[in-house]
C-alpha cells in the first residue's frame, strides 16, 4: 500500500484557515489499511475541526465524504456534482489522490491533510514498513527479498558497509541492517554464492526518468 | 612524471605508513599546508578525508591538491554519498590532472550522522562500483557506459575494510569483492582488537588476497579514556576492548596520551608480525602532532626516499 500519515493538527487549520465551508474527501484504500485517511480518520478529523471551530466561535462549516478510492477519476465523479458547494477540499488521499482531485476539479482549491510517505507493508498493529521505492528495476530476486535501495540507508548495492553492528544500521540503530538480513536469508536459501557477483550501478533513469514515469497499455484503453 | 608514493613504497616490498588529515571547517589553505608540514617525511602519503562523518569542510580535492604542491603524496578519499556519476567520474580525472596519484574509494559515514542532516544522501553508486569505475577509468580507458576517454587518469587505487564491522564472516569476503572490483591497497578501520584482526588477516591470507592486495591496517592513537569509551560507544563500526580502556584508566589523566601512543605502538610491532599486513593507517583524529613521535617510537623511521 501508499503509507501516509495525518499533518500536524495545527497545520491542517492553518491551511484552511481562510475558508467558511470546507469538504473533507477521504479515500477507502490504502491510506485506510494505515489508518491514515480513511472514513474512520476522516470522521476523526471533522470531529477535532468542528470542537476547534466552536471553541474559538468560527462558523465553519464541515462535510465528510470518503471515495473507494481517490486516486481514480470515475470515484472522483462522486465529488464533482457537490465541490462547488464548498470553498476548499481537505484531501486525506495519498499524494496521488490530491493531484487526481486536482485534475478533475481544475477550479477548486484542494489541501492535502496528509504526508505521503511510502510503498510500505503492514507489519503488525499500528507498524507499517517501507519497503519498495518504485525505482521501476526490481532486482530483489537478487537480494533475497530484502530492497537494499530502500531498506539499506544508503542504498548499496554490494553492502553492506563497515557500519553494521551487532545487526543494526549505524544510520538509525532502531533499524536492523538490510544487508544482515539479506546475508542472513541467502545463507537460509542455500544461495550465498551470489554475493560474490559485483552488481553494477542501477539505471536510475527507471526511476526519475524525463519528469513523472507514465505507463500506457494500448490493451486497456477504451 | 609524478609517481605515488606510496605505490613506489610498497612495490619496493616496504612497510608502508600513511596518515590521516582532515581538512578545516573554513577556507584557510594554510591549516592544510601546516597540518602537512607535521607530517612530512613521517609518512609516505597523506590520506585527505572528504567531509567526514557528513560535516561540512574544505573539500578533499582543493586540500590534496594543496598538500601535492608542498610536495607530499596525496591520497584523495571519494565518498559516494555527495556525488553522482558524472561528478564522481569528473573529479577522478580532475584528480590525475593536478597530480594526485591515489584514490580511495568508499561509501562515506551516512549525512544523518553529520552536520546537514536534512542533505540529500546520493549514493549513485556504492563503494564497490566506484572502484570498478575507477579501474575501468584507468585501465581500459572509459567511462561507465563505455565512452572512451581522451587520456585516462593515472591513480593507485585503495579501498577501506572494517575487519570489525558485521557481519563479521562476510568482512573478508567482502575485502574479496572489492579486490575483484579493482582495489590495490586497502586500509582498515583503526586495531584495537588485535585478535580478532589476526582472525581477519588468516582469512584474507586464506583467501589469497593479500597477493593481490596491500592491507595497510588502521591506527588511532587514544587521548584519554574518555575518547576510548566514546569511540567503543557511540563511533559506527569500532571495536575497543574493555582491556585497552582498563590501561588507559590505569594511568593519571595527564599520563594518558602518552599511554595511548605506547598502546598505539605496540600494536604497530604487533601488526608488523601479521602475514599480509604492508602497512599501517595513522588515523590521529585532531592529532597529527602525534604521528611523528608514533612513527619514531615504532622504529618506522627514516621513511625510504619519494
Amino acid at each position: 500500500m501508499i503509507s501516509a500519515e495525518r499533518k500536524p493538527f495545527e497545520e491542517i487549520k492553518a491551511s484552511i484557515s481562510r475558508y467558511k465551508k470546507v469538504l473533507i474527501v477521504g479515500c477507502g484504500t490504502c491510506v485506510a489499511e494505515c489508518a491514515a485517511g480513511g472514513e474512520k480518520e476522516v470522521a476523526l478529523l471533522a470531529s477535532q475541526l468542528r470542537i476547534d471551530a466552536s471553541r474559538e466561535g468560527s462558523k465553519i462549516e464541515f462535510k465528510e465524504m470518503t471515495l473507494d478510492r481517490q486516486c481514480v477519476y470515475e470515484f472522483i465523479d462522486q465529488v464533482t456534482p457537490v465541490a462547488d458547494k464548498y470553498d476548499v477540499i481537505l484531501s486525506l488521499g495519498c499524494g496521488a489522490g490530491v493531484q487526481a482531485m486536482a485534475e478533475v476539479l481544475p477550479k477548486v482549491h484542494i489541501v492535502p491533510a496528509l504526508n505521503t510517505t511510502a510503498i510500505a507493508e503492514t507489519r503488525e498493529a499500528g507498524v507499517w514498513l517501507e519497503d519498495c521505492r518504485g525505482c521501476g528495476d526490481c532486482k530483489l530476486d537478487s537480494f533475497a527479498d530484502i530492497c537494499p535501495i530502500t531498506r539499506c540507508a544508503k542504498g548499496l548495492f554490494n553492502g553492506p558497509c563497515g557500519g553494521s553492528k551487532e545487526g543494526r544500521c549505524e544510520a538509525d540503530p532502531d533499524s536492523p541492517c538490510a544487508w544482515q538480513l539479506i546475508l542472513t536469508r541467502l545463507e537460509e536459501t542455500g544461495r550465498l554464492a551470489s554475493l560474490d557477483e559485483i552488481y553494477p550501478p542501477a539505471n536510475w533513469a527507471k526511476q526519475q526518468g524525463k519528469g513523472p514515469r507514465k505507463i500506457v497499455r494500448e490493451d486497456q484503453r477504451a | 612524471m609524478i609517481e605515488s608514493r606510496l605505490k613506489k613504497v610498497l612495490t619496493m616490498g616496504r612497510f608502508a605508513v600513511t596518515a590521516e588529515c582532515g581538512p578545516p571547517k573554513g577556507a584557510d589553505p594554510e591549516v592544510v599546508r601546516k597540518k602537512g608540514s607535521l607530517l612530512k617525511g613521517f609518512v609516505d602519503s597523506v590520506n585527505v578525508t572528504d567531509n567526514q562523518t557528513g560535516v561540512v569542510r574544505l573539500s578533499s580535492l582543493a586540500s590534496c591538491a594543496i598538500l601535492r604542491r608542498e610536495g607530499l603524496d596525496p591520497v584523495l578519499q571519494m565518498v559516494t554519498r555527495d556525488r553522482n556519476r558524472i561528478a564522481l567520474q569528473s573529479d577522478v580525472l580532475g584528480a590525475s590532472a593536478l597530480g594526485i596519484r591515489n584514490i580511495l574509494c568508499l561509501s562515506g559515514d551516512h549525512q544523518g550522522l553529520g552536520n546537514q542532516p536534512e542533505a540529500k544522501g546520493v549514493f549513485d553508486l556504492d563503494s564497490v562500483q566506484l572502484l570498478k569505475v575507477v579501474r575501468e577509468m584507468r585501465d581500459k580507458g572509459i567511462v561507465l557506459g563505455g565512452d572512451a576517454l581522451s587520456s585516462v587518469p593515472d591513480l593507485f587505487i585503495g579501498a577501506v575494510e572494517n575487519p570489525f564491522g558485521d557481519p563479521m564472516s562476510y568482512r573478508a569476503a567482502r575485502l574479496a569483492k572489492k579486490v575483484r572490483a579493482g582495489a590495490e591497497f586497502v586500509q582498515t578501520q583503526c586495531v584495537y582488537n588485535l585478535p580478532r584482526f589476526k582472525a581477519f588477516m588468516t582469512e584474507v591470507t586464506d583467501k589469497g588476497l593479500d597477493k593481490k592486495v596491500a592491507v595497510l591496517a588502521g591506527i588511532t592513537p587514544l587521548k584519554s579514556v574518555r575518547m576510548a569509551e566514546y569511540m567503543a560507544k557511540s563511533v559506527a563500526g569500532i571495536d575497543v576492548p574493555e582491556e585497552v580502556i582498563d590501561r588507559l584508566k590505569g594511568v593519571p589523566a595527564g599520563q594518558q596520551r602518552a599511554e595511548g601512543i605506547r598502546i598505539a605502538v605496540e600494536t604497530i610491532e604487533a601488526l608488523k608480525g601479521i602475514k599480509g599486513v604492508r602497512g599501517v593507517h595513522i588515523m590521529a583524529i585532531e592529532w597529527e602532532e602525534a604521528v611523528p613521535e608514533l612513527v619514531e617510537k615504532a622504529g618506522l623511521l627514516p621513511r625510504p626516499e619519494g
